[in-house]
């Protein structure tokens, strides 16, 4: 085969959503394999060694990040109904989590205020810009909160979507050992603290924990999605004189 | 396997209608897990079939956030351009959000398992 028809093959393929689509997928299966070979390390986090193969690949082909995304809006999509199927986890630990209402409420308003407004200050004393600041501030929530909460406080949806991974992949890498050092041992309080602090990414971890401690991060995740969405658009105006003009 | 796919499906399209008709701040995928939920208690637990599915999807929540994660090229500028800023806080505001909450639980909890000893 000569170079052109190979050429013509790739701006072929390059077009259709299927080739993304399946280098998603094999780039997903190689980083679980990854995963596995490392005994399950979390610093070979399978979400940050798909990323960094898809990036190297796009950078290396030239491809821009929208016609990748036409393909891989396929796997995209399937974060929704996975987000409804956590029901099924919170369901069979109701009675744990209905008998521990109180204190997870409790430790829902303290931990969700300390990771929103901390971002928030610390971005702004550091002397980040206010679009910055703003992205910031929502990340610990599950990304689509996040992105509508940023827009609110004049962030931008697509940074915010960024800090919404990076931390989760932090939180899913580090939570775990930094909890255990601080003494916190109990699946429920190490679940719900990963799913709080680093939502979707950190409960993807904490499902491979126990299915206990998934369920009390899924539980954790919705709930602070839900109350950060109420509250910070409220409570970060406060904060907005640390902000440089 | 079609069928609570299907029915995973319904319940976020109705978690979204919801958003949209109550001006909801919160996303419809998180509404229709919560509606799932009560459908749940309300039928005792999921079917075979439904369990199955959902534990298939979960086993592989890291592969969903891919797509939206490669989207960190779009900002490598910005990020380089304030990498300190954000990098020191992202991780010392999840380091404390964490720990704000884990702590609170566990010291919460440990409590309530005292007293009713």
């Amino acid at each position: 085969m000569n170079t052109e028809s190979m050429t013509e093959i790739w701006v072929y393929l390059s077009a259709q959503p299927l080739l993304w689509l399946t280098l998603t997928l094999a780039a997903y299966l190689l980083a679980i394999a990854l995963h596995r070979k490392a005994g399950g390390h979390p610093a070979v986090n399978p979400v940050l060694v798909s990323v960094t193969i898809l990036v190297a690949l796009l950078s290396l082909t030239g491809t821009p990040y929208q016609r990748y995304f036409d393909g891989a809006q396929f796997v995209h999509f399937l974060l929704g109904p996975t987000t409804v199927a956590l029901a099924i986890p919170l369901h069979s630990q109701l009675k744990r989590l209905v008998a521990m209402g109180g204190p997870l409420l409790v430790a829902l308003v303290v931990g969700s205020l300390t990771a929103g407004l901390s971002a928030y200050a610390i971005g702004a004393l550091l002397g980040a810009s206010a679009p910055t600041v703003a992205s910031l501030a929502p990340k610990s929530v599950t990304t689509p909160i996040a992105m509508g909460v940023a827009e609110r406080l004049g962030g931008l949806a697509s940074l915010t979507a960024v800090f919404v991974i990076l931390t989760g992949i932090f939180g899913a890498i580090f939570a775990a050992g930094l909890l255990r050092r601080l003494g916190v041992k109990d699946e429920a309080s190490v679940g719900f603290a990963m799913g709080l602090a680093s939502h979707g990414i950190g409960t993807a971890r904490a499902f491979q924990i126990s299915e206990q401690t998934g369920a009390f991060a899924a539980l954790a995740m919705g709930l602070n999605g839900l109350f950060t969405a109420l509250t910070l658009p409220w409570l970060l105006p406060l904060l907005a004189p640390l902000v440089r003009p | 396997m079609i069928q609570a796919f299907a029915l995973l499906l319904a319940f976020q399209l109705a978690g979204e209608t919801l958003r949209v008709a109550l001006h909801l701040p919160v996303p419809g995928p998180v509404l229709g897990m919560a509606l799932l939920l009560i459908w749940l208690v309300a039928r005792g637990g999921p079917g075979d079939d439904l369990r199955h599915t959902s534990g298939t999807l979960l086993q592989h929540l890291s592969l969903m956030f891919v797509p939206a994660g490669t989207g960190v090229m779009l900002h490598v500028g910005r990020l380089a351009d304030e990498a300190w800023p954000i990098a020191i806080a992202l991780v010392v505001s999840t380091v404390l959000g964490l720990a704000a909450t884990g702590l609170t639980l566990h010291v919460l909890t440990r409590q309530g398992r005292e007293a009713s000893r």
